[in-house]
């Protein structure tokens, strides 16, 4: 069964190497001139499916798990499992609360707990959460590793204007993300902000949560002394670039984690469209030959090797009941 | 019933539309809830004319009453291109106007307030002014054409509940014929009832909906609450004794002993 993937984003990447590794001779196609430029582009690569239960769905949660040992094995030595460290300000002690009550998975931590994972925030919170099972990974090395293992394994990837033509494949997989985005579709894009910060002065060992009220962030260190700052939630279709707005708020909550980052370089901001479905839960829909796997929302990293897996299964028992080989 | 400028709703709760997990439960909130009203916010969404796509389509299509709201709006000026950008949105003249005068309380600015309102009344709004419990600017608002009130509980998002209880029941005893919602502050069902029992004409929530654990549940919880709070206040409720009353006459009662 041949298969055309459409989209070199993170959706598309993980489906092409699951099908793949299953026998499935597949083809990429990328109107961008190189992959993961999409929302991938803009992703905190956090492996924190417990995290996320705060507000996710429980489907989420529970197929976010599987993850961490899938980009594990696809990519070996990519994954940090360091955890997820979750704190809050003294004022906002009550959000720490009303965040454990929505997770598991966690312990709680005072200030010498707190200095014991992350020296550099010692004496700077008096509580915490660490959730010791979460990983997360560079998205930006994720995406280009996956692409060099693809292209080890003789996968073809056609970017830009050639489109080769569909009559030649048995099966259509639209991975576009926010280029599928019309009516009818029940995608809508949600926008999201980030921005990456370059200092020696603070180092971190794993992504950490500040929670606030009104202004909720993380940031997730990276190589070469990089903070990955996010993210806003905005429901808008426009992808224009930062608001001021957005900036000042980010810069501000990152400040207020520590005021290192007060010295930091602004090195990169970015803003795109995530893609989500009205349930903001990713879905695998299938039209005669053509397949969607869409709607990722802010979970990109976390859920596309599960609707990858999901896309195998499904096209093995269509060529089982067939009794075609994949 | 209840009439808001020209138009009659049932239900008496108002829900904002932002801070959901999804936007399949928000309208699963919405519609369990029985709400007729919703408030959406236009200031942030609609940067650099991206229009809220999708999102504010979602709105559209919940067949309600849609009152755009300037939520985030620090001067006159702002608040009045952004209610007239929202009457295009969402060919309405509803709406709510915010004019926010702290960043740390979120404490409406009164006296641009008023200014807006005039403005905006004059161009053929219909103007929710979200206010403090302050009589004065209360009838200033009315002065210059507002024909509903919406005094805050206690601050935005804060969940405190009525902080000022005999405030909020003066602002109802002076203004009887005004439709008075309590808009922003709180955080549990049992404090819409309260506001309610003091004789208000419905409530707006947001957060305390959004961002609950079963949004859809305490949608449902705070409809139940609204609907007893009025329902008591035209039943006519006890004033508090000082001593024990029995239900039943003891006069003539066989006496144990």
């Amino acid at each position: 069964m041949r298969i055309l993937i459409r989209g070199a984003g993170v959706a598309g990447l993980t489906a092409a190497y699951a099908l793949t590794r299953r026998g499935f001779p597949v083809e990429v196609v990328e109107k961008s001139a190189a992959v993961g430029l999409g929302a991938s582009h803009y992703a905190g690569g956090m492996l924190a499916p417990w995290c996320e239960g705060e507000t996710a769905d429980e489907q989420v949660v529970k197929a976010g798990k599987r993850s961490i040992g899938w980009w594990d094995e696809a990519l070996p030595s990519l994954v940090i499992r360091k955890g997820t460290l979750v704190v809050a300000q003294g004022r906002d002690a009550n959000e720490l609360n009303r965040f454990a009550s929505r997770t598991s998975h966690f312990e709680g931590l005072d200030e010498a707990g707190i200095a014991a994972l992350e020296p550099a925030l010692e004496g700077r919170f008096r509580r915490g959460l660490f959730f010791a099972e979460e990983a997360h990974v560079d998205p930006r090395a994720a995406i280009s590793g996956l692409y060099k293992r693809l292209r080890a394994m003789g996968v073809r990837f056609h970017f830009g204007e050639a489109d080769p033509a569909e009559a030649g494949f048995d099966r259509i997989v639209d991975c576009t993300g926010k280029a599928a985005i019309s009516d009818g579709s029940g995608l809508r894009g949600a926008r999201g902000e980030m921005l990456y910060l370059r200092t020696t002065e603070i180092s971190l060992s794993r992504p950490v949560r500040l929670l606030h009220p009104r202004l909720p962030l993380y940031v997730v260190p990276q190589s070469g002394n990089r903070f990955m700052v996010g993210a806003t939630m905005i429901e808008s279709e426009n992808d224009g670039a930062i608001s001021a707005r957005s900036l000042m708020e980010l810069l501000n909550a990152a400040y207020a984690l520590h005021p290192a980052f007060g010295e930091a370089e602004v090195i990169e901001t970015g803003a795109g469209i995530r893609p989500t479905y009205a349930n903001n839960i990713p879905r695998i829909t299938e039209v005669g030959q053509y397949l969607t796997v869409n709607g990722m929302y802010r979970h990109g990293f976390l859920m596309a090797p599960h609707l990858a897996e999901d896309l195998v299964s499904h096209l093995l028992n269509t060529c089982f009941l067939k009794g075609t080989a994949p | 019933m209840l009439k808001l400028y020209n138009t009659e709703v049932q239900s008496r709760l108002l829900l904002g539309t932002a801070r959901y997990p999804s936007p399949a439960i928000m309208e699963e909130a919405i519609r369990q809830s029985g709400t007729e009203i919703v408030t959406v916010s236009l200031r942030r969404e609609t940067a650099r004319g991206g229009g809220g796509g999708m999102f504010f389509e979602i709105i559209r299509n919940l067949s309600v009453h849609v009152l755009p709201n300037t939520a985030g709006c620090h001067s006159v000026k702002e608040a009045v291109l952004t209610a007239q950008m929202a009457r295009d949105l969402f060919n309405t003249n509803w709406i709510k106007l915010e004019v926010i005068g702290n960043h740390d309380t979120l404490a409406p600015d009164v006296f641009q307030l008023v200014e807006a309102a005039r403005i905006l009344s004059s161009e053929g709004f219909e103007v929710f002014p979200y206010t403090t419990e302050d009589l004065i600017a209360a009838e200033r608002l009315l002065d210059v054409g507002c024909k509903v009130l919406m005094p805050w509980a206690a601050p935005i998002g804060s969940a405190r509940g009525p902080v000022n209880p005999a405030a909020l029941k003066s602002v109802r005893a002076y203004f009887p014929g005004t439709p008075l919602i309590v808009d922003a502050g709180l955080g549990r069902p049992s404090h819409a009832t309260q506001v309610m029992e003091f004789g208000f004409d419905a409530v707006l929530l947001n957060t305390a909906v959004a961002s609950a654990a079963d949004p859809v549940l305490m949608a449902n919880a705070f409809a139940s609450a609204i609907e007893a709070g009025r329902n008591a206040y035209p039943a006519g409720m006890l004033e508090p004794r000082d001593i024990a009353v029995p239900s039943t006459p003891v006069i003539g009662q066989a006496v144990f002993s």
